[in-house]
């Protein structure tokens, strides 16, 4: 084999920078003050977005990728990896994310869907992608289309924990339930779940997803975010949860010892002490249809 | 190869741990997840993983890691360090390993790349180097030793039994390099470790 003196964008690439990132939390940010507390408070990375989900709740319209000059800022103030999402099936904007050098491509339900019956072909892009999904079948079409880290969703804004552990349990009983099949069955079971059969043989064979699996949606105090991490998640994705609470440098901190403590009840609880009150919240079940988040992608 | 005789810990507190911890596995080794002093107790080699530099010292910090993880490196009991892990112990963190780092130096994500590499001690086959948002080593001390350089730049050094690299052999399948790491363990012997720089 001759040698080779460097390839980049490679897919071990890309999903080799979410291996880098577990066991740690990702933070929305929306200022580069925000982004250095939140860098302060032991993050592992910054979501850089111009609202967070429940103020994009709040307001309606539609949202859109980020004004760049603000990505820039937060860039520039922290040395920690910068994500930023872009719409579903907005390749434009995932090409300018690319062109700003950040990170990580958040493609986003929580943005207003740019395609309603295609994603982002994330393959011809050199920054690796993050995606939500809701189920199994889910997840394996985003990583079919080349996303290098999925993200269960969960009902982003509400600071209800409900959908998020609704989604995690349901990846993971489903990846149990490929486990336990005989190698003839997983033909069929493509089929049922609407993914490409090598992404299924693979997650039956090792019982897991192929790339990082983070949790977000919905997490709002330590207990949240160690709970989906007893589930299975491999790190935390936290939205309005922190900048919307009282104390956010607090909050952040204890979220993150939370989430690298996670099996340990007494740290999770020495955490929680004194954080003031946490963000504002919706029950998701009492939201519209039409107000869930979690249903746009497919 | 030789069977380690303990327990290897891997610190945890964020970051690759879980990739190393599979190597190692595979290769016999026992691990133990390491997120307090506590957990210190009893290993026999350790691993100071990729992830965020930032957030590991800061992890360290919160827990009063930094003086116990000197201790260790300093007891000679081997330390095999990649990426965030090699930042945590060069001049500018804990000072444990003579070296400086210029963190990101490659650049960000856009920038990550794989190359091909070959590591003193590994044998002629090229090893798969995976570098990600990856430190560029500024300065190595006069006792250390480099391994592997890559565009005229050390990437992979060693001082005594501390190795430690830019890149990641923990995510490829190739594990020579934790093997090289496993056979420092049971090693008690100063000799030994002379005649192996020697070999």
């Amino acid at each position: 084999m001759s040698s080779d003196n460097g390839s980049q964008a490679t897919f071990r690439v890309k999903a080799g920078l979410a291996e880098m990132l577990k066991g740690g939390v990702i933070m929305d940010v929306v200022t580069p003050d925000e982004a250095k507390i939140a860098e302060d408070a032991g993050a592992c990375a910054v979501m850089a977005l111009e609202r967070v989900p429940s103020d994009i709740r709040r307001d309606g319209g539609v949202a859109r990728m980020s004004d760049p000059e603000m990505i820039r800022g937060i860039k520039e103030a922290v040395s920690i990896p910068v994500m930023a999402k872009a719409r579903i099936g907005h390749f434009v904007e995932a090409q300018l994310l690319e062109a700003l050098d950040i990170d990580y491509i958040d493609e986003s339900e929580v943005l207003t869907p740019a395609d309603e019956a295609n994603h982002i072909d994330k393959y011809p892009f050199k920054i690796p992608f993050v995606c939500g999904a809701t189920n199994l079948g889910e997840a394996l079409r985003r990583i079919g289309e080349g996303a290098a880290m999925i993200r269960s969703k969960g009902e982003a804004g509400t600071g209800d924990i409900v959908e998020a552990v609704r989604h995690l349990r349901q990846i993971r009983s489903e990846v149990r339930a490929l486990q336990g099949m005989e190698h003839d069955e997983l033909y069929a079971a493509a089929k049922n779940l609407q993914a490409p059969l090598p992404l299924v043989q693979d997650v039956a064979a090792n019982g897991k997803l192929p790339v990082v699996m983070f949790s977000a949606g919905g997490v709002a105090t330590p207990a949240d975010a160690a709970l989906m991490m007893q589930l299975g998640a491999e790190g935390v994705f936290v939205g309005s949860g922190i900048f919307k609470s009282a104390d956010p440098a607090k909050r952040a901190a204890a979220i993150v010892e939370a989430t690298t403590h996670f099996a340990d009840p007494e740290r999770v609880l020495n955490a929680s002490f004194g954080l003031g009150e946490a963000m504002s919240s919706i029950e998701s079940r009492k939201l519209d249809e039409s107000e869930l988040l979690a249903q746009r992608g497919w | 190869m030789t069977q380690p005789t303990g327990t290897i810990g891997i610190l945890a507190l964020q970051g690759g741990f879980e990739a190393h911890a599979k190597l190692l596995t595979g290769l016999g080794a026992n691990v133990r997840e390491v997120r307090t002093a506590a957990d210190l107790a009893g290993i026999s080699g350790l691993v100071l993983p990729g992830g965020e530099s930032t957030t590991m010292m800061l992890g360290i910090e919160r827990e009063s890691l930094a003086a116990p993880l000197a201790e260790f490196v300093g007891s000679g009991l081997p330390v095999l360090a990649t990426c965030a892990g090699m930042i945590i112990l060069d001049d500018a963190h804990l000072n444990v390993l003579n070296v400086s780092c210029d963190r990101n130096a490659y650049g960000g994500q856009v920038h990550s790349f794989e190359a091909d590499i070959t590591v003193d001690g590994a044998g002629d086959d090229a090893f798969r180097g995976v570098f990600i948002r990856a430190p560029r080593l500024t300065r190595t001390g006069a006792d250390v030793e480099t391994l592997a350089t890559h565009d005229g730049v050390p990437v992979a050094v060693r001082e005594d039994r501390v190795f430690a690299m830019s890149f990641h052999p923990e995510l490829t399948d190739d594990d020579r390099i934790h093997r090289i790491f496993l056979e420092m363990v049971p090693v008690t012997n100063v000799t030994d470790i002379n005649r192996k720089k020697a070999a």
